[in-house]
């Protein structure tokens, strides 16, 4: 028949009294760290073969074009020659990522018929494919079978690889495919797979990981590194470089608490949705310590697909920025919110999306530009210099630090000298002293994010609230450094379990505490 | 209350030389004859004529035609007042100087001037680019003479003299002179010292309200500050520094030079160093400058009763005292344990015998100071 007389035909034939479209599937596409369920909408009706992705595709969404038909074609189904129109809705959110394939196919072939499925409905499909038509792993899966229990799917079928992860969302059937071809077997009720096993939770300390008995001769950084474990507290440490600022902070992870199923679920999620879930639950707490050429969307997140940026990252863990002077000024500042409320929260034309972030803040800083340091005869740095320097140390993010560590060159006899304590040694007196703290502050709770009321109701003995009341009449103490130096006493005086805040724990306290300028 | 007020040739003096400003920039390059304190000893007609010719008639013209109504107004609105050295509150001080101001506009409490004798006040300078040594000195030194009934002298720059005010109004009396209108608060970020000085101390100016400062009203307000007071501190200021400017001026004046001694290496001692060597007095503490103002022994500066110390205390202390600047080497050198050094430190530091910088180092004060014994 002519192509122009068919053409013809169409038009003159009458509107469908039947919906057009023809199938649906339900998947969903990742939105900075949370999935969102997409309905995949297949119309085939007669026309000039074309096959059309809508809906706010990205370029990888729009590629599933090929995926899907080369797909298809080498499963041995047939490609229909028809005008095909896939619909992604809502067609308001913008899709991402190449994981909605299988659903696109699984409604492909029920809309030409060549699967028919009456589970599909209540199911939902999540995968990539490759041109052979095996699938491939996606991001985020944890995620996506989380929202699909709770959007009311029955089944989510997904990548073989991302089973063991979506099988720790209980109350929903995880099917675990390995090739487009086993949907015909899984409609037809001949084949089956067991439930994967779930992820199990790794230790929380892996053998060989860093220790802190690493760290020798220097008692004073230990103590501070033990108290700002203890109570959450953010800590910065100046000093000359090699002096081991890096190496204390990074043993910082090893002397936290292991983290608690449920923020292991939640840190499991964020390395998920970031393709960094591996072989198992982590145990340990996330340790990110960025550039300091980092950008402020890469620090919080951002970017117009938004993506998590390394607080987030750090959730449940330590975010250690070394060299804090040297950050972007942008930077630093963007961290101030985040930092106190716990979440970032980033907004696009779509609506606001907020990204958990509740992170120990760890800094390091050299004391001058040279990082020798004013005292020694060899630094270099005029006056000018080092107090522009300085400057930066205790404007933008300062505001934030609660304890404030000098460190010094460890001399021979020290590094040569015996290993410190142990992580477990110190972990097990951090553990002992966020009990106290749960126990009197609720689950989940340290003294670093007391309210001020919470703040200022801790019981203080005479002498301690005679010290206290000391400095603040001298040196004009802003009302939060007074509360700062009242929730680090309190760490103190729950390290030592003693029950009320004694004048030996308020002058460490006010020790360790961050200066203010001048 | 204390008689103010200025006759009106010497207010119109003040209001010619704001009007001069930038001719006087023009003119006033630093080199000998062309100082502007030099140029401040000129009469009206000839100041303008060697700053100004092409406009000098119309200046001149312009300046007599305020009316001393309106002179007073605007002192008034500034919340400003002013004396003249016709007047009795003007200080004695002043009088013996040949570039002497004509007028002193103020803002703050005038009793500050009233019986003024240059033995009973003391200027310190300093530089703008201070170490922390420099900083904590000035505070200290500015403290303590304040306590002993001095006043105290500077020119609210960053650095030295801002320290020397601040340690001054936590101790008694201060005056502040400006290079520009008294109620300008120069450098603006000192705004909140500024004011502060205005509350409680004096800030004084030879310039009228509003005037902006210029380069050559720096070493003009250098010359005032060396007048006012019989002996004139440098804490630090390296080789080449206004504050050795203002050290020159009351050298010519015949009052007393202090310099603070520093390291040999520092820049920033290069100053005082080099005056101490040819022949300044040697200023360790307040007490050095008593002795050599008032003679020696005549005031004593009261030495605190400094409570008894524990143990751990003054081995802490001792620590401090050889060098050690961090609480992992006090630690490590006392031998006590991490908490016990850090609160140790924090004891002695609100007893006052210890600072802590913004990076958490410790270094000795110049001076005990007070202490609740309880401690």
């Amino acid at each position: 028949m002519p192509k122009i007389l068919f053409l013809r035909v169409t038009r003159e034939s009458k509107p469908p009294s039947v919906p057009t479209v023809l199938a649906t599937a339900r998947t969903f596409t990742l939105d900075g760290i949370s999935a969102r369920p997409v309905r995949v909408e297949v119309d085939v009706h007669r026309g000039l073969p074309n096959f059309t992705i809508v809906g706010l595709p990205d370029a990888a969404v729009r590629e599933a074009r090929e995926r899907v038909r080369a797909a298809l074609v080498n499963c041995g189904f047939e490609f229909p020659l028809r005008r095909i129109v896939v619909n992604l809705a809502p067609a308001s959110l913008r899709k991402a990522g190449p994981g909605m394939d299988l659903a696109i196919a699984a409604a492909l072939l029920s809309a030409s018929e060549q699967l028919q499925w009456e589970g599909l409905a209540n199911a939902a499909l999540v995968g990539e494919l490759a041109l052979d038509g095996s699938t491939r792993p996606v991001h985020g899966a944890l995620a996506m079978a989380e929202v699909a229990r709770e959007s009311g799917a029955e089944t989510i079928v997904l990548p073989a690889e991302n089973g063991p992860e979506a099988a720790l969302v209980e109350g929903i059937d995880v099917v675990p495919v390995e090739a487009l071809g086993q949907l015909l077997g899984l409609a037809d009720g001949d084949w089956s797979s067991p439930r994967p096993e779930p992820l199990p939770l790794l230790p929380s300390v892996s053998p060989g990981a860093p220790d802190l008995a690493d760290l020798r001769g220097q008692p004073h950084l230990r103590h501070a590194l033990e108290v700002a474990a203890a109570g959450g507290h953010s800590l910065m440490m100046v000093g000359p470089p090699g002096a081991g600022k890096s190496l204390a902070a990074s043993r910082l992870p090893s002397i936290l608490p292991p983290l608690a199923p449920s923020e292991a679920l939640e840190v499991a999620r964020i390395a998920s949705a970031c393709g960094r879930l591996g072989t198992g639950l982590p145990g340990g707490r996330p340790f990110r310590a960025p550039h300091h050429t980092i950008s402020a969307a890469g620090l919080v997140g951002g970017g117009q697909a938004i993506r998590a940026g390394e607080v987030t990252h750090a959730h449940r863990g330590v975010l250690f920025l070394d060299e804090l002077c040297e950050f972007r000024r942008d930077a630093l500042e963007a961290l101030r919110a985040p930092l106190e409320s716990g979440e970032v929260a980033i907004a696009r034309v779509g609506g606001q999306r907020s990204l958990p972030c509740r992170f120990m803040l760890v800094a390091a800083a050299n004391p001058c530009p040279c990082g020798r340091g004013e005292a020694d005869p060899d630094c270099s740095c005029s006056p000018y210099e080092v107090q522009r320097y300085q400057g930066k140390l205790s404007g933008a993010l300062a505001d934030r630090i609660d304890v404030l560590a000098a460190v010094r060159q460890p001399s021979a006899a020290d590094i040569g000298g015996p290993p410190g304590e142990s992580s477990a040694a110190v972990r097990e007196r951090v553990c002992a002293a966020r009990e106290r703290q749960e126990h009197r502050l609720g689950a989940g709770r340290c003294n670093a994010e007391m309210t001020p009321a919470e703040a200022r109701g801790c019981a203080l003995s005479e002498g301690a609230a005679l010290l206290l009341a000391d400095l603040y009449a001298r040196q004009r103490l802003s009302g939060r450094a007074h509360d700062r130096a009242l929730r680090l006493a309190q760490t103190l005086t729950d390290l030592a379990g003693l029950s009320e805040i004694g004048d030996e724990q308020m002058a460490q306290a006010l020790q360790m505490r961050r200066r203010d300028r001048g | 209350m204390v008689e103010t007020g200025a006759c009106v040739e010497c207010l119109r003096r003040s209001w010619l030389l704001a009007a001069l400003g930038p001719y006087v920039e023009r003119v006033a390059t630093g080199e000998v004859g062309l100082r502007s304190p030099e140029l401040l000893r000129l009469s009206n007609e000839e100041l303008v004529e060697a700053t100004a010719p092409k406009v000098a008639e119309q200046l001149l013209a312009r300046i007599a035609a305020l009316s001393e109504e309106r002179l007073n107004e605007e002192l008034l609105l500034a919340d400003c007042w002013a004396c003249c050295c016709h007047g009795d509150l003007y200080p004695v001080a002043l009088r013996d100087a040949p570039d002497a101001p004509w007028a002193l506009i103020g803002r703050g409490s005038p009793s500050l001037l009233d019986g003024l004798q240059p033995y009973g006040a003391v200027t310190i300078v300093g530089a703008r680019r201070a170490t922390s040594y420099g900083r904590e000195i000035a505070r200290e030194l500015g403290r303590e003479l304040a306590r002993a009934g001095l006043v105290v002298v500077s020119g609210m720059a960053f650095g030295i003299d801002g320290c020397a005010h601040r340690g001054a109004l936590d101790g008694g009396r201060t005056i502040a002179v400006l290079g520009c209108g008294p109620d300008v608060a120069y450098p603006s970020s000192h705004r909140a010292l500024w004011r502060q000085i205005c509350d409680s101390g004096l800030v004084l100016s030879e310039l009228p309200p509003g005037a902006t400062p210029w380069k050559w009203t720096f070493p003009a307000r250098n010359r005032i500050m060396a007048a006012l007071a019989g002996m004139t501190i440098v804490v630090e200021a390296a080789t080449r520094s206004g504050s050795l400017i203002t050290m020159d001026l009351a050298a010519d004046l015949g009052r007393d030079l202090g310099a603070v001694p520093g390291p040999v290496t520092s820049r920033a001692s290069a100053g005082p160093n080099a005056l101490l060597a040819s022949g300044a007095q040697v200023v360790r503490d307040a007490q050095d400058v008593l002795d050599a103002m008032l003679g020696p022994g005549n005031r004593r500066i009261e030495q605190q009763r400094t409570p008894a110390l524990g143990t751990d205390l003054q081995a802490v202390l001792a620590a401090i005292e050889a060098g050690e600047s961090t609480c992992d080497a006090v630690a490590i050198v006392t031998g006590l344990s991490a908490s016990s050094t850090a609160a140790a430190l924090a004891k002695l530091e609100l007893l006052g015998y210890l600072t802590c910088s913004t990076l958490g180092t410790y270094s000795r004060t110049l001076v005990p100071s007070t202490g609740k014994a309880s401690l």
